[in-house]
């Protein structure tokens, strides 16, 4: 049913810290591989190998640059995968009752038996969280890893989403935001943990940490912090290099 | 917004054929026996032939009846039931009306209502859309339900109504275009609210994820084809709307100018529904820094 529930028992989801990422695309990567080979349709590729590949993807990273005027510019790497929304628009317009979101855990599915690949959903998502792939005409989206954090069968360390696991950084954490003492809800506390685009009124569960502030750099003379350290400790060279100084001086 | 052939047909034909089916139903014009066979027949032609081009762009259309499940809380879900709704009333009353000559008149108003309905749902497919902002618009379900009728009345040579709602149609259309144009800044969504990171300074887009496009890219940050949307506004207003207004003020009309007229209307019909389309941004197009 695309009826969404009144309140989840709980609310899993990443933060995701931009101070920390380096946008290495790990996560990238290992979401592709273990979503392709496991629950749902693989995520297929076109022309993979000519000259306009494109294909689906769970998880994108974007790069952006920050700049403020008199100052150098700043790099930010921001991956970008499905929020799972509170308030999540892309459910409730769904046709055929193939997108829910989950009472126990809040995650947001897709049902791809019931899946019309009609786009709708994709539409009404503002972060670009859903792709249909082009093969199998059903709609694809991060399923939060659901086969990997219940799976019994994988050692307990695994039991996390798999962008969260390989990201060699630690810039994704994975938890739960409904219980106020999880590693997520603390770091998220402490360091002002943002909804994108807030103004859209889809309470995204995942948070992104912002960058923190870099020293205030004024000048180009400002950036070379280890100049003083670099100076020239003797103006005048003695001994032996002193007196090859004096006689190169004199040719 | 990327636009698709399937759905600017959808929305177009089967707009115009719930339209004259309403006015059908109202009994504008009474017809019996061959001569409403005739205009059932080129209304249910329109109306289904939009609903069928509608299922060509879904990746899985064999499963399409599931979409009838949702009703409760999806327009799309709506849109489809009423629509089969309104085929099927309207289909009666058409039967009764051709080969019995028995015109039932409540059927007939109930089969109107449903057709304006199927139609407000089509238009609120698009008008709930926030990640829209020109289509997320009260003037939405108003030019739908206006391009309907005023095409509906056109081809029911209802002539005199027509002429009323083809101003109504032109004045609201040049409106929502206005309106449409300021609606992404007014929303106030910029690539600093998409990434949060405006208090940080001005933001650009420094590398996109992938070096080629995406599906995201492909269907919803379609910025090809607005070069000339002046152009084709104008083309657009004078064909579905001002050539039709004056020629029905002021000339003489018989079976084939109307016909003409008819033909003019659906083509800047069609140029209006491509621009409603290909004009509208999508946010996620922050994210890749263009709209």
């Amino acid at each position: 049913m695309t009826a969404l529930p009144t309140s989840t028992a709980k609310k899993l989801g990443l933060v995701i810290d931009l101070d920390i990422c380096v946008g290495c695309h790990a996560c990238v990567i290992n979401c592709k591989e273990w979503n392709t080979s496991n629950y749902g349709a693989p995520l297929s590729d076109q022309d993979a190998y000519g000259e306009n590949p494109t294909g689906t993807f769970l998880n994108r990273i974007h790069t952006y640059e920050v700049k403020q005027p008199q100052k150098p510019a700043q790099t930010v790497h921001f991956p970008k995968s499905c929020l799972h929304c509170e308030d999540a628009p892309c459910v409730t317009v769904c046709p055929t009752g193939a997108s829910y979101k989950r009472e126990e855990d809040g995650i947001v599915l897709v049902n791809e038996s019931d899946c019309i690949g009609c786009g709708l959903c994709a539409w009404a998502c503002p972060y670009g969280a859903r792709e249909l792939d082009v093969k199998e005409g059903v709609m694809k989206k991060c399923t939060l890893c659901v086969d990997r954090i219940y799976n019994e069968n994988l050692p307990e360390i695994d039991r996390e989403p798999a962008c969260v696991r390989t990201c060699p950084a630690n810039a994704r954490h994975f938890g739960d935001f409904a219980d106020p003492e999880s590693d997520v809800s603390r770091m998220s506390a402490e360091r002002g943990g943002m909804r994108l685009m807030a103004e859209q009124g889809t309470k995204p569960v995942n948070r992104y940490l912002p960058p923190r502030p870099k020293a205030d750099i004024q000048t180009d003379s400002d950036i070379n912090i280890l100049a003083p350290f670099l100076e020239p400790v003797s103006e005048t060279p003695k001994g032996l290099l002193g007196w090859l100084d004096k006689a190169l001086e004199a040719i | 917004m990327h636009p698709a052939a399937s759905v600017i047909i959808f929305t177009a034909l089967s707009g115009l054929g719930f339209g004259l089916l309403t006015f059908l139903g109202l009994g504008q014009p009474t017809v019996t026996g061959w001569s409403a066979f005739a205009f059932f027949f080129i209304a249910f032609a329109l109306a289904v032939g939009g609903l069928i081009a509608s299922t060509f762009h879904l990746g899985n259309p064999q499963r399409a009846m599931k979409a009838f499940s949702q009703w409760r809380t999806s327009w799309l879900s709506r849109e489809g039931v009423i629509a089969v709704a309104a085929l099927l009333v309207m289909g009666l009353y058409a039967a009764l009306l051709i080969f019995a000559d028995i015109r039932i008149i409540p059927l007939g108003w109930l089969g109107s209502a449903l057709c304006i309905a199927a139609v407000f749902c089509t238009s609120m497919i698009y008008a709930q859309l926030k990640t829209v902002p020109r289509w997320n618009m009260p003037t939405t379900p108003v030019l739908f339900l206006l391009y309907a009728l005023s095409g509906g009345a056109l081809l029911a040579a209802q002539l005199h109504i027509a002429f009323f709602l083809l101003i109504a149609l032109t004045l609201i259309q040049v409106l929502s275009w206005m309106r449409g144009d300021v609606s992404f800044a007014v929303a106030g969504h910029t690539i600093e609210t998409a990434t949060g990171l405006g208090h940080l300074g001005k933001v650009r887009l420094l590398e996109s994820p992938h070096s080629g496009e995406n599906y995201l890219t492909r269907e919803m940050v379609h910025v090809i084809g607005r070069k000339h949307a002046v152009k084709l506004r104008i083309i657009a207003a004078v064909c579905f709307g001002l050539i039709p207004i004056v020629v029905l003020a002021g000339f003489e009309l018989n079976h084939y100018s109307v016909v003409l007229i008819i033909l003019l209307h659906i083509f800047g019909l069609f140029i209006s529904r491509w621009l409603f389309f290909a004009q509208a941004e999508h946010v996620v197009g922050l994210y890749y820094d263009k709209r």
